[in-house]
């Protein structure tokens, strides 16, 4: 059939997890691309209440079981599961998001299927590769992209004669897009007992202890970070647009925070948080050495500041002589030029 | 009683201290000055089985590696800290081999070592950051698995409980024996050298460094042989030489692009459109950003 199939995780809430509404999105265009189907799984409890959200972003089919012992996850009913899935439909790629659950599960039906598998991808796009031993040529493989080496290094990954794909992507990478057209998902609904051995549920959740959402800049990829510079509280929301925008979080200074244009949970330093982004851009941050200590690990760092002396831009790769107000819009708009 | 802990473990050259002696000219990292260190990882999955000594009269703790000849650095280490013994898998057919090659190597070389009642691992090497070659060993070897493993709860003959760091929160697992767990960098960290550990261990070798070092420890090694580090090669492990190496992995690189670090230069820039425009495009360029 050769479809692209997807792993909805469900979350404490009961809905679809982010990182699955964004690899539905991608899986979509890469089934596009192919002329092929994007087909969902969904195993969990009242899996019903989610095949609407699946069909918003064009899932054509549904794989669904529905039992108790399915959450809260445990990883061996979910990768008996998967596995069985893949071998019946036979997709030719299988995305799960790089959370936990998914970075538990992929490696486990991976080594079931003796398929390859690639985690934390930044980028999927389909490629061609000749192999010169055996002169084969290979059209239209998934180039799976990865940074390795404590980010050192990109390499574009390939598996040309296992299927399916395999590869992990983490939250906020690919972006969240629902199809144009809305469709009605076909169930395929799985009989868990047929599938899933009773030894499969030897582990036994005893007490969990799981906190509702909340804010947390550690993971960001990007921090846009804002100081007193930034000036008010509306100001700020300029910066929220260029994090989203980005794919990131915002921060702030300390004294950004006792002004009370943001909340604590945002705070970087020595009294907040420690990040360390892959690009991190303080506006209007004077770069005070508390601040610095919660940030200064950071890979690129752009320093935007109207004083060219503002000791942030020593640790800084770029520094901007500039307002954050006039600098902010720039960047959106060159970024959206220079992204296809 | 008698109960088996087999710890994997993996040399790793040290990625998050790029010092200026691992850069080329070119400003990409030369790989091979790195220094190769234990992965951190790995040194908390030992504390956890250690802690789990500690609770078990008699257990035993195995650690399993596989790399070349110099990877026995750190079953030594690992013997400083409290390990009873150790097995180097090593042999060039294990060389190229992918995550699911590797899990393969392991469970081989963790069969041979049975009876066993946990095998522990660290979530992910630095190296790569996969996290993948823990459950895949652990379906290679039809074990329950408890990855992001952070406190040992409870342990008797038949069953462990373990709470693990999940997103949002911690939960609490109970699994029967054996079982394979991977722990969190936020567990413990590793208890230091035993000095009298040292002074026991600092001489244990395998063959090959005794045979490189021309001095002759025979009747030392006679004498003790628990000085002796086991090497293991594709056939001791009876494993299939064709789900190894190059030829038993799916996954193949195709491309290696070295991100190219400049020294830390501030380039100045103004808030023009060209500067902006020019930087924007570096930074997608460089896979910073998109």
């Amino acid at each position: 059939m050769q479809n692209i199939l997807v792993y909805c995780e469900i979350t404490e809430e009961g809905n679809i997890a982010d990182v699955s509404l964004e690899l539905l999105s991608k899986g979509r265009k890469l089934a596009e691309e192919q002329n092929v189907k994007l087909d969902a799984v969904l195993f969990g409890e009242k899996t019903e209440n989610l095949l609407e959200t699946c069909g918003i972003y064009g899932v054509s089919t549904v794989f669904a079981a529905n039992d108790s012992r399915l959450f809260p996850y445990t990883t061996q009913p979910h990768a008996a599961l998967m596995a069985h899935v893949c071998r019946e439909t036979d997709p030719q790629i299988a995305l799960v998001g790089a959370s936990p659950v998914g970075r538990d599960l992929a490696p486990r039906v991976a080594s079931e299927l003796k398929c390859g598998l690639t985690a934390d991808c930044t980028s999927l796009v389909y490629g061609d590769h000749y192999e010169k031993k055996t002169d084969t040529q290979y059209d239209n493989l998934l180039y799976q992209i990865r940074p390795a080496f404590g980010g050192n290094i990109i390499a574009t990954i390939i598996n040309p004669d296992t299927r399916p794909q395999m590869a992990t992507v983490r939250e906020g990478v690919m972006k969240n897009e629902p199809a144009e057209k809305a469709t009605t998902p076909e169930v395929v609904n799985l009989d868990v007992d047929k599938i899933v051995d009773p030894s499969n549920f030897a582990i036994e959740i005893i007490e969990r202890h799981i906190e509702p959402p909340k804010v947390d800049i550690k993971k960001s990829g990007v921090i846009i970070a804002g100081g007193y510079g930034v000036g008010s509280r509306d100001a700020f929301n300029k910066l929220f647009e260029l994090a989203d925008l980005l794919g990131g979080e915002v921060g702030a200074s300390r004294a950004a925070v006792d002004a009370g244009f943001v909340y604590h949970e945002r705070q970087v330093g020595q009294t907040g948080v420690t990040v360390r982004p892959k690009l991190y851009i303080g506006f209007g941050i004077s770069g005070a050495v508390q601040h610095r200590a919660g940030m200064d690990q950071s890979a690129k760092i752009i320093s935007v500041n109207t004083d060219p002396n503002a000791p942030l831009n020593q640790i800084a790769d770029y520094s901007i002589v500039g307002k954050a107000e006039d600098v902010i819009p720039k960047m959106i708009r060159f970024f959206k030029a220079n992204s296809k | 009683m008698s109960f088996r802990i087999i710890v994997m473990a993996k040399q790793v050259p040290d990625t998050r201290n790029v010092g200026k002696d691992a850069m080329k000219a070119d400003g990409t990292v030369n790989r091979g000055a790195l220094p190769a260190i234990y992965n951190p990882e790995d040194l908390n999955a030992l504390e956890f089985a250690l802690k789990i000594k500690d609770r078990v009269e008699g257990a035993e703790i195995v650690v399993v590696t596989m790399g070349p000849s110099r990877a026995s650095g750190i079953i030594r280490e690992a013997m400083y800290r409290g390990a009873d013994s150790g097995i180097l898998l090593t042999d060039r057919k294990f060389a190229g081999s992918d995550t699911l090659a590797t899990s393969y190597a392991l469970s081989m070389a963790i069969r041979k070592l049975e009876p066993y009642d946990i095998v522990i691992a660290g979530r992910q090497a630095i190296d790569r950051d996969t996290a993948q070659v823990g459950p895949q060993t652990a379906e290679k070897l039809n074990l329950p698995q408890i990855t992001y493993a952070e406190t040992l709860e409870n342990i008797d003959e038949k069953s462990i409980s373990v709470k693990r760091r999940l997103e949002r929160g911690v939960e609490t697992v109970k699994s029967p024996l054996p079982v394979l767990i991977t722990v969190n960098a936020s567990a413990e960290e590793c208890r230091p050298r035993h000095a009298k550990r040292v002074m026991q261990f600092k001489h244990s070798r395998t063959v090959t460094e005794l045979q490189e070092e021309s001095r002759d420890y025979t009747e030392l090694f006679d004498q003790r042989p628990y000085l002796t580090i086991q090497e293991w090669s594709v056939e001791d492990v009876n494993a299939d030489v064709a789900n190894l190496g190059l030829s038993g992995s799916p996954t193949k690189v195709k491309k290696i692009e070295n991100v190219v670090f400049k020294a830390k230069e501030t380039r100045v820039l103004s808030d023009s459109d060209d500067d902006i425009d020019g930087m924007m495009k570096d930074l997608i360029d460089s896979h910073v950003l998109g």
